[in-house]
């Protein structure tokens, strides 16, 4: 059984970003980059799911420029088998992304596409569903658990109130949620050997999408700041404070 | 421009891809399985044993060493090195690294220069984590003057036996294996031996040096040997050859413990202007008090010469012309570097930067032992000056 896992380049999850100072976007400059953690998480499930005998390939996709080969390598150093990047330039909206990801799924066949549920800069949480849609495939979303049984696949999903399992018959969009697995750490020799693996590089028009653009971002600002908290006297005061000024009671 | 740990680095040119990606994942590592339990551990006096499986796990006991024995050599170069000494100085805690990596002290000699046998018995679990070896060669009466050591190894039949004792030796604690400077035969330096001593052996015995300055972290330990009966095919090399394997092995632990000192000195300099940065006083902060700003530069300027230095000598370890005289010196230059840094630090974090459990505080702690460990800034000069001819 083939996998597909899609891995995306975003801020390592460690930085404070800041808004440019025209609010046009997030500053991206000399910011630390990394592998979108749901994504890891993808490729970790993959790279489990081969070491059980149960998938015979993994091949990690990531869409952008060249930069996000890095990231690709990082899924190849975790254990996934090949790469293809897809190059894009600037920013690539979710269901551009879903399109380009149906292409690549036409051209491998994979039997599962594991996807993070969303990535941790666009918050999105698009993707997944998107190529279910486009592909005709069943889909899996936010996955604690992934369970493949000969043509099927029971994933667990985290809903609100608890869990609920979905039987999926293969092939199948599975996406997963923070926990699934606990990523591993890429070893020394792996992230040596990860250099050798094949990456493929193809374009939007090898996989005939266009890519365009219907979204607009009109603004991006930082939170308001906090306020300061205050003391008060009594567990009277409190109370008034909560029921006139804060009006939560 | 910022000055912290990265950005306080000066470009170095053979730095590629790999070397970043190697980068990446072992801070990765060291910050969620290492940073938020290294003051308690320092505190605690040791780390957790399961913290070797977990360091072989990612590669970084096994970085440099052969494959056939569970390392990893292929592209493996000496940048990798200097970035992993650098990425462990960051913890701020030199007992943690001192311990963890004790084999990379202990363990050249078996690979360089013992017996296949030897090496097949003892490298693959020591960079599996699953067993520790340490290096034994400073005794209670003969320290950088190896020449002088007393501890004695007589053969007798198919073995030696062994009496004397070693002491301050790191990672002595925990050691199933001590490479062992001997004497074999007469006097001076022609009669010392490298000896592999198994720590079961019976006459073999221990004890914690526990109340040290700084490396709390580490299982510092002094060795006893009470007629230890080795088998002679533990020789490290030829006998009465042992000379050349220690000195030898004191290039790699000077390199190690100087690019461990220049990034000590390096935290110390981000601890330093992050404070200066926050910190208000007489209506302005620290960072714009031209006394404070002047000590900041003058760290800098300092690290700026030890990581040039630094690289000079990894050049030459890459061309195979490395003077040990130069090593030497460089070692000095760090530990200078780290001790102007680790007080300048100190003297703008004031108050805070005295209380326990800043890794500024901790660092000031661990500067002695990195200018007296590994041959003293005096012995490093003078085998410097030795090499000259004067």
């Amino acid at each position: 059984m083939k996998v597909l896992v899609a891995v995306k380049r975003v801020v390592d999850y460690n930085v404070k970003v800041r808004a440019k100072a025209d609010g046009s976007d997030v500053d991206l400059n000399n910011v630390k980059m990394a592998i979108n953690p749901f994504c890891e998480i993808a490729v970790e499930e993959a790279v489990r799911l081969k070491e059980a005998g149960v998938a015979t390939e993994v091949v990690a996709v990531s869409i952008g420029d060249k930069s996000c080969q890095e990231q690709i390598r990082t899924a190849l150093a975790l254990g996934a088998d090949r790469g293809i990047q897809v190059e894009t330039e600037g920013s690539v909206e979710p269901l551009v992304v879903a399109k380009l990801l149906k292409g690549v799924v036409e051209k491998e066949q994979p039997q599962l596409v594991i996807l993070g549920k969303q990535s941790i800069d666009g918050d999105n949480n698009q993707t997944g569903q998107m190529l279910g849609a486009l592909t005709g495939m069943a889909q899996g979303t936010f996955a604690s658990e992934v369970a493949v049984d000969g043509d099927k696949v029971n994933v667990t999903r985290e809903i609100d109130g608890g869990l609920q399992t979905v039987g999926l018959n293969l092939p199948a969009i599975v996406t997963t949620d923070l926990r699934l697995n606990e990523p591993r750490y890429a070893s020394l020799p792996n992230i040596m050997k990860a250099k050798k693996k094949p990456l493929d590089v193809f374009t939007p028009a090898d996989l005939g999408v266009e890519v365009t653009s219907h979204l607009t971002t009109l603004k991006v600002e930082p939170p308001a700041e906090r306020q300061a908290g205050i003391k008060v006297e009594s567990v009277a005061d409190l109370v008034d404070k909560l029921k006139n000024e804060a009006k939560v009671i | 421009m910022s000055l912290d740990f990265d950005s306080a680095r000066l470009p170095n040119p053979h730095i590629n891809e790999d070397h970043d990606a190697w980068r990446d994942h072992l801070r990765r590592f060291i910050d969620r399985e290492i940073m938020p339990h290294a003051d308690d551990w320092d505190e605690a006096g040791h780390i957790p044993d399961e913290l070797w499986p977990k360091a072989a796990e990612v590669g970084l006991l096994g970085m440099g060493y052969p494959e056939e024995f569970g390392g990893t050599t292929e592209g493996i170069d000496v940048w990798h090195q200097w970035i992993t000494n650098e990425e462990l100085a960051r913890i701020g805690v030199g007992g943690i690294t001192a311990s963890l990596m004790v084999h990379g002290i202990g363990l050249p000699p078996v690979i360089n220069w013992g017996s296949q046998a030897l090496k097949e018995q003892v490298a693959p679990p020591v960079l599996r984590g699953e067993k520790n070896i340490s290096l034994g060669i400073t005794e209670p009466g003969a320290g950088s003057d190896v020449a002088q050591l007393t501890t004695t190894a007589v053969r007798d039949g198919d073995d030696f036996i062994v009496n004397g004792s070693k002491t301050y030796i790191t990672g002595g604690m925990r050691a199933d294996w001590v490479s062992t400077a001997v004497r074999t035969g007469g006097e001076g330096g022609r009669g010392v031996s490298m000896l592999l001593i198994p720590t079961d052996a019976p006459g073999f015995s221990r004890t914690a040096l526990d109340r040290k300055q700084g490396w709390w972290a580490s299982d510092t330990a002094t060795l006893h040997f009470d007629n230890v009966r080795v088998p002679a095919t533990n020789l490290i090399g030829e006998e009465n050859q042992g000379f050349l394997v220690i000195m030898t092995n004191f290039n790699g632990e000077r390199m190690a413990m100087a690019t461990q000192m220049e990034a000590m000195a390096r935290v110390c300099l981000e601890e330093a202007v992050s404070w200066a940065q926050e910190r208000r006083t007489f209506g302005k902060r620290l960072a714009d008090h031209q006394v404070i700003r002047h000590k900041i530069a003058q760290m800098k300027q300092k690290l700026n010469a030890t990581q040039a230095y630094i690289r000079v000598c990894y050049e030459a370890i890459q061309a195979g012309t490395a003077a040990p005289g130069d090593i030497a010196m460089l070692k000095v230059q760090a530990s200078e570097t780290v001790e102007f840094c680790a007080r300048e630090a100190m003297q703008i974090l004031g108050g805070i930067g005295y209380m326990r459990g800043s890794r500024v505080e901790r660092i000031y702690r661990e500067v002695r032992v990195n200018a007296i460990g590994g041959g003293s800034e005096e012995i490093m000069r003078d085998l410097a000056a030795r090499q000259y001819g004067l």
